[in-house]
Parts: C-alpha cells; structure tokens; sequence
C-alpha cells in the first residue's frame, strides 16, 4: 500500500512540465520494474485516461491504484500524484507573494510572460495534427477560439456544446 | 463564499477539463480571471510560468496556486490562503477520481462506442481552439507592454514571443530552458 503512494509520489514529482512527460517514467516504472500491469494493459489505460477529463497523471495512477487495491490503493495513487506538488506550489505560491514587487523578480518575469504566451501558443499546431484536424472541421478550433478570445464565451460552454454537436452528428449520419 | 465558488469552479473545471493542463488552464483564465476577478492577468501569466517550471502536473500545480492566491488576494489571513488551496485541488480531482472508478469498473469495453466517437469528433477540435484562445488571451498589454507608451518592452517582448514560439516549435528546445533564458533576457533588459 505504501509502496504505492510511494511510487506515484515519485513519478509525481519528478515530471516537470506536465502530464505527459510522465509516460516513459510511468512505464518503466510500472511495467518493467514493479509488473503492475503488462505494456498493453498500460497502452490502453493510457489511452482511456487521455480521453477522459481532468489531469492526465491523477487519472492513470487513480486507474492502476484501483486495480491493485480496489478504493483505498486508487486513494493511495491519487493521493501519491497529488501530494508532492501541492506542497511545492503551495510553498512556491506564499514566497513569491511576497517578492513579486522586487524589481529584479518583477523584470525576470517581464521577459517570462511573453515566453509563456508563446509556450502555450505552439503546442496548437501540434495538438492539431493529434485531433485530426482537416479542411472539414478546421472551422470548429478556429470558431471555438474566436467565441472565447472575441466574445467572451466560457471554454465550460464551448466543451459542452462541441460535445453536444459531436453527439447530434453522429445521431444524423448514422 | 468565496470557498464555495472555488469548490465549483474547480469541480467544474476538473469535470469538463478534456484535453489535459493546456486546456484547463483557458478555463481557470476564464473563470479565475475573466469571471470573478480573483487573480490578474499578468498574475495568472507569472502562475502558468511557475506552474511550467516546478514538478507535478500543470492542472494540479495551478489549482493550488489558485486557491491560495485568491483567498489571500480577497484579503483573507494566510491560513485561509492554505485551506484554498487544499480545496481548489480536492475539487480539482475530485470528479475524475470517481469518473476513472466507475470507468474501471465498468466501462473499459466501451471505449470505441459509437456515441463516444462521435462526442469525442466534436471535442478533439474545440479543445485545440480552447488552447489557441488560452494563448491568445495571454497577448495583453499587462504581458506584453503598450507599443505606445512602452514601446522598447513591447518591441522585446514581441521577439521573446516569436523566439520561444520558434525554439518549442521547430528546434524543440525544453520549456523550462526557455522561461529561464527569457527570464535571463528580461533581467538584462527590463
């Protein structure tokens, strides 16, 4: 049971950059050195918690800590996901608090923010080719952006009715 | 209240999050930003570099940073600030963490149904578009400085822009060395 809090608290904490950077470290631990679950088990869980919502690395540990442990191991994992990085953020939120104001913190981040635009900017064309992206549902991105940059719509309502529309779409063509 | 609302906010966020932290991150935008005005932009912005840099998932890292920022912006004491921050992330996960049981369980084996193809044709898209508005929404003059008044930041911060874009996009260099470099440059420069 520990070793399992363990585990994920460790792939938890030595991913920096998000989610997926998490695989590889997953699999080598999962697979090859504990044999939680063979490389295909794994392919397909991964596959299932990419398509779910919510974060990527709570959903996979939550997958693998139900099916070693049933309800107390999926606490286990989440909790093992979950835990390092709320208290390094939660440290790293109250510090910088109080030095945002500094002029040197506040220049570094001057040249950081637009850094930051552009790194969310670019994985788009990427994510793209991911979502299978043609000359037929090019317009749906492209109207999805627009309605939240220009209108002010939610990205809440935009998911919900993208769901919706793929829903009433595959309702029509069948 | 304003526990209540960072509770469902969260919850909702964690519910309807597809797409992973890139996604998330233009809802906690229009939600934390845009809609109750518990963060700035450029706060967000420093909160998304941050988040970037240090390890654990960006959907989580955000959540935590959220919740404390907020309550201790509205002005509440420290240790409100932390139960914040506990809460946006037991939102956070909290949906998900019942959804990937229940899938466990259950569902597994009706992963290529019809009706969740198809919901799933119109989602892949509008996620892409999520991230693409989350990215333009972050090109403000908080982030970037006015070409009028400030135009020696605008013009720099413009060129960091393009030069992160190229080096993720084409030379794939790592994120964090990216930020560090800009950081370095706005040290010099700003």
């Amino acid at each position: 049971m520990l070793e399992l809090f363990v585990t994920f608290a460790k792939i938890g904490l030595f991913t920096i950059g998000g989610g997926y950077a998490m695989i590889p470290l997953i699999k080598q631990t999962v697979v090859d050195e504990k044999q939680w679950a063979t490389e295909e088990e794994l392919m397909d869980l991964i596959a299932v918690a990419q398509s779910c919502p919510g974060v990527f690395a709570v959903n996979i540990s939550v997958f693998i800590g139900y099916r070693m442990k049933r309800l107390p191991g999926a606490l286990m994992c989440a909790f093992g996901a979950a835990l390092p990085s709320f208290f390094i953020i939660l440290a790293i939120a109250i510090f910088f608090r109080q030095y945002r104001e500094n002029p040197v913190v506040a220049s570094i981040f001057r040249g950081i923010r637009p850094a930051v635009a552009a790194l969310i900017a670019a994985p788009v064309f990427r994510m793209a080719r991911t979502a299978k992206i043609n000359i037929y549902n090019v317009w749906i991105p492209v109207v999805a952006a627009l309605a939240i940059w220009m209108l002010g719509f939610s990205p809440v309502f935009v998911i919900l009715i993208a769901a919706l529309g793929g829903y009433a779409y595959g309702q029509l063509t069948k | 209240m304003i526990f209540f609302l960072l509770f469902i906010t969260f919850f909702q966020i964690g519910l309807l999050g597809f797409g992973g932290g890139y996604s998330m991150l233009s809802m906690i935008q229009a939600e934390v930003v845009t809609r109750h005005g518990w963060m700035t932009m450029s706060e967000f912005t420093d909160m998304v570099a941050i988040s970037q840099m240090t390890p654990g998932p960006i959907g989580i890292n955000s959540a935590t940073y959220t919740g404390y920022t907020a309550v201790v912006n509205a002005g509440y004491p420290e240790w409100a600030g932390l139960l914040g921050s506990a809460l946006a992330t037991f939102a956070l996960v909290l949906p998900t963490f019942v959804l990937m049981i229940i899938i466990s369980r259950f569902l597994l084996r009706y992963k290529s149904h019809p009706i969740v193809e198809s919901i799933f044709k119109g989602l892949r898209p509008a996620v892409v578009g999520l991230i693409a508005a989350a990215a333009l929404l972050l090109c403000t003059q908080d982030n970037f400085g006015s070409p009028d008044t400030d135009p020696w930041r605008f013009w720099i911060s413009l060129g960091l822009f393009v030069f992160v874009f190229i080096g993720q996009q084409v030379y794939k260099l790592h994120p964090i060395l990216l930020i560090c470099m800009c950081g370095v440059a706005g040290l010099i420069l700003f």
